[in-house]
């Protein structure tokens, strides 16, 4: 347990994502059977410890500290689990001389398990007295599921996939039918054991990605092969339905990366374990429709990264899948099948069943390329109509293309919009981390709007990619030498009527938003241009980005 | 509650002897701890030091940091007016000492800065018996514990074995903490060259000029900057932040502190690798070398004066925080709490 705590601990302040692997990697290498393997569930979240809940953390600290002491620590350190770690006194005469070794991820995931609630606590405390610091603190972020440590599951299987050739998406695909501690998936990785057989009914697919393709890469391309189709602005997803052994149905919703997203969304999974539904594996969409109109980003967002979601979110935001794809149906894996063949398939399943919250992504009729090109300025102009605020681009898929786990050469593309941008002026700007620590690398830009004292900037988003290295020497420079002040790692910059800095910021989206002072929100802004050329004066106004929410671009 | 010592605006003040002990403003005479900037201010008229001290002052300082100077031995006693003044090791930095204030009746013992934990670079911390403990107590909550140093430093060789391509920068106070660092990681066997920064130069070489072995250390200059995959720099802690880092191949931020203990500090200065190495004794230190002076007294300095005042009020002392101003400023206006 104290190896694998030092892990977190390391990982937890490691800026690279690269650096992160690494650590993951030396440890999964090093850490031997069957310890790896509880540490990958725990940080993949597939260990959960009912009964252990802050209120037992505190009570047992308040047995072992004076509670003056304890208040003026929890006031400086801040984190719960972090000052009970600190503050843990060592355990009355030591451990003696004969201690045991303290214990391993696996003696802990076996005693909290076998441990009756009634037990806890002093089980709790006996593990407590055993781990260092470190591994009291992992201990307790761990129990009560506060393990945010950076690395995601998809870093600690893609770190895993790396100890042997493994792409990380084959590792993906069979992770649902797998058990900690993965024995059998640490020997495939190894190379000493075949791929794990896995039973389970609903196995997620690797998905197939596209390229993207400017104008002037369509010339090569023959129209006559291709099908379009609109690129929505969702979450993609598959939907998988199979039958158990025993004749029990067995739904999930995965994201595109096979992170089991079932529990976001019980609407969705409603209609796919009903009866009628059938056994099929669906590519597709996830989108926010209400009324038969689909919601922009910014509707879906609110459904997105949570464990559980209430009913009322729910009939808010009911959501909605727009399929495109059908992987297999009925126990037949059809990605051997042309593009065309699959699409036929995929509208006789939704015709059949007419599943509610499922439809069939319409395609795009076109005879040339300059159709395609306009159709993506105005998806009006192909009859999106309403839905236009929702379409990202177009999708060009070769119609006698095979279902290609990651992202083949020559087979799908995608033709994006263009992005929306504005005039902000650079505000504030923030050291970054990492590499870029001695950059100021994170900017806060503002636009213009009417305040008590004439014109005034207010602060609109934040960016911090979208400029070469060269630029950002030019932005630091240029931070450094207009700074007007500073807090911590801050810097405020001159920005008035007369000095100021102009970036072109190119972002996908405008919301309402109350976290704001400007009262919006963008989303996914980048830094498009530096506008050395502009005067502070000509950025642009808050009206200009007010008039754009919920718009999507009509170039 | 005794006259012998009495706190005042500009320090410690023994009306009895005329003297101040770390004045923070020029005074007529000064008793100094230890070289940190904190503590030993340059533009009093007399000075009372140990040598080493001394040497520190007039390094940072330069050699007129004032009219004049006297060294003193560890052990040594000196007559100030009607008091006795007596320095004794406190482990800090090198040349540092606790000052033992005696005036026949009462004694009371000054602790400057000390730490508990085993230094090759200076002398170990000596328990003086008196009546008044007047102790630090940067690092006076129960949440800081400091590990073994050598565990620490075997984290920043570790990181070096798994990215030998990334410099490794090790942010440390310039006196004390670098050079401590550096005999660290000498005695965990490491015997490449140790790259410093300018900034540590001066006092680095002092160091060795008084016997404390380093081994190869060599100056890091711009033309090095690049070639610095996998190799140890120590600079100061704000240096890592500064466009003097950009240089180096993809460094990993360490630092070197016992504020390192606790997460969100390091968090907020951007560290990737938090090495809990202190100069100040602990919880644990603390605690235990208050017992060990059996004073019946202890007055807090600096720090965190009301845990540590606690604490010794359920052992039955007579606790008093005196929170004394311009101690501890940490690397902002100097370089003490480490």
């Amino acid at each position: 347990m104290n190896r694998f705590a030092e892990l977190l601990d390391r990982v937890a302040f490691e800026h690279s994502r690269n650096g992160k692997l690494r650590l993951l990697a030396d440890y999964f290498r090093t850490a031997g059977d069957p310890e790896r393997g509880w540490a990958l569930a725990a940080i993949t979240g597939a260990l959960t410890f009912r009964h252990a809940k802050p209120g037992l953390i505190r009570a047992l600290i308040a047995e072992r500290t004076d509670p003056v002491l304890f208040g003026m620590s929890y006031d400086y350190v801040g984190d719960l689990s972090e000052t009970v770690a600190l503050l843990w006194p060592a355990p009355e005469g030591g451990m003696g001389h004969n201690a045991p070794p303290p214990p391993s991820l696996a003696d802990v995931v076996h005693t909290l398990d076998a441990t009756p609630k009634a037990g806890l606590p002093r089980a709790l405390a006996e593990l407590l007295d055993q781990l260092d610091e470190t591994g009291r603190w992992a201990l307790l972020k761990l129990i009560t599921g506060g393990l945010r440590v950076g690395a995601s599951a998809r870093l600690a299987k893609t770190a895993l996939a790396s100890l042997g050739d493994l792409d990380p998406n084959a590792i993906e695909e069979i992770w649902p039918g797998l058990t900690p501690p993965y024995l059998d998936l640490f020997a495939w990785a190894e190379g000493r054991a075949d791929r794990p057989q896995t039973s389970d009914p609903a196995p997620f697919h690797s998905p197939m990605l596209a390229h993207a393709v400017e104008e002037a890469d369509l010339s090569t391309l023959s129209p006559a092969d291709f099908i379009a189709e609109w690129k929505w602005d969702g979450i993609r997803v598959q939907a998988v339905v199979g039958r158990a052994p025993d004749g029990q149905r067995v739904g999930r919703l995965y994201s595109r990366t096979g992170e089991d997203i079932s529990s976001a969304f019980p609407d969705v999974m409603e209609i796919i374990c009903s009866d009628g539904f059938g056994e099929a594996a669906i590519d597709g969409e996830l989108l926010v429709v209400r009324e038969g109109r689909v919601e922009p980003f910014g509707a879906l967002q609110q459904r997105l990264n949570r464990k559980k979601v209430d009913a009322k979110l729910v009939a808010q935001h009911p959501a909605h899948v727009r399929a495109y794809d059908l992987l297999a149906a009925n126990g037949e894996d059809l990605r051997t099948l042309p593009f065309v063949e699959r699409r036929k398939r995929l509208a006789a399943f939704l015709a059949r069943g007419e599943p509610a919250r499922f439809d069939l992504s319409p395609t795009v009729p076109f005879e040339s390329w300059e159709d395609i090109a306009a159709f993506r300025r105005d998806p009006s102009l192909a009859g999106a109509q309403d839905a236009a605020p929702a379409i990202e681009g177009l999708m060009l898929k070769r119609a006698d293309s095979i279902y290609v786990p990651g992202r083949p050469k020559g087979l799908w593309w995608k033709w994006k919009r263009d992005p929306f941008t504005v005039d902000a002026v650079l505000m504030y700007a923030q050291r970054g981390h990492g590499k870029r620590s001695s950059f100021y690398s994170d900017y806060t830009f503002g636009v213009w709007r009417p305040g008590p004292h004439g014109e005034e900037l207010t602060p609109v988003g934040k960016a911090y990619f979208g400029f070469t290295d060269a630029e950002l020497r030019q932005l630091d420079k240029w931070v450094r030498e207009h700074t007007t002040n500073r807090f911590g790692p801050v810097r405020e910059v001159e920005a008035n009527r007369t000095t100021g800095l102009v970036l072109e910021i190119a972002f996908e989206g405008v919301q309402r938003s109350t976290r704001h002072k400007s009262g919006v929100a963008m989303r996914f802004p980048r830094v498009a241009r530096i506008r050395w050329d502009k005067p502070a004066r000509e950025a642009d106004r808050l009206e200009s980005l007010e008039a754009l929410v919920g718009e999507r671009k009509q170039a | 509650m005794t006259t012998l010592l009495t706190p005042t605006r500009e320090g410690l003040y023994c009306p009895a002897g005329g003297f101040y002990i770390d004045p923070v403003r020029p005074v007529d005479r000064a008793l100094i701890t230890h070289g940190h900037s904190d503590h030993a201010r340059a533009g009093h008229r007399a000075v009372l030091a140990t040598r080493d001290t001394l040497a520190i002052m007039a390094l940072r300082y330069g050699e007129n940091f004032c009219e004049s100077a006297q060294a003193v031995a560890y052990g040594e006693s000196v007559n100030v007016n009607s008091v006795e003044a007596t320095f004794h090791p406190a482990g800090h930095v090198l040349g540092s000492a606790q000052i033992c204030v005696w005036d026949g009746k009462r004694r009371i013992v000054v602790s400057g800065d000390y730490k508990r934990a085993e230094d090759p670079t200076c002398a170990p911390f000596e328990p003086i018996r008196c009546d008044v403990f007047i102790s630090e107590a940067t690092f006076g909550l129960p949440v800081f514990r400091h590990p073994d140093a050598r565990r620490e430093v075997g984290k920043l060789l570790a990181s070096l074995a798994l990215f030998p391509e990334r410099a490794h920068l090790v942010g440390a106070y310039s006196l004390g903490k670098a050079q401590r660092m550096i005999a660290l990681i000498r005695q965990a066997g490491y015997d490449r060259p140790i790259w410093i920064h300018g900034a540590l130069e001066k006092i680095t070489e002092y160091y060795q000029q008084a016997g404390i072995e380093l081994g190869d250390i060599r100056k890091v200059t711009a033309q090095d900057r690049p070639n610095l995959a996998g190799e140890i720099i120590l600079c100061p802690p704000s240096s890592i932040q500064d466009v003097w880092s950009r240089k180096f191949p993809d460094p990993v931020a360490a630092f070197a502190s016992g504020w390192m203990r606790v997460r969100a500090r390091a968090r907020q200065r951007g560290v990737e690798l938090p090495l809990i190495v202190s100069d100040h004794a602990d919880w644990d230190d603390l605690r235990a070398t208050i017992r060990e002076t059996q004073c019946e007294e202890l007055w807090v300095t600096h720090g965190e004066a009301d845990a540590l005042a606690h604490w010794a009020a359920t052992i039955g002392l007579k606790a008093m925080p005196l929170h004394l101003v311009g101690y501890g400023d940490e690397e902002e206006a100097s370089e003490a709490a480490a």
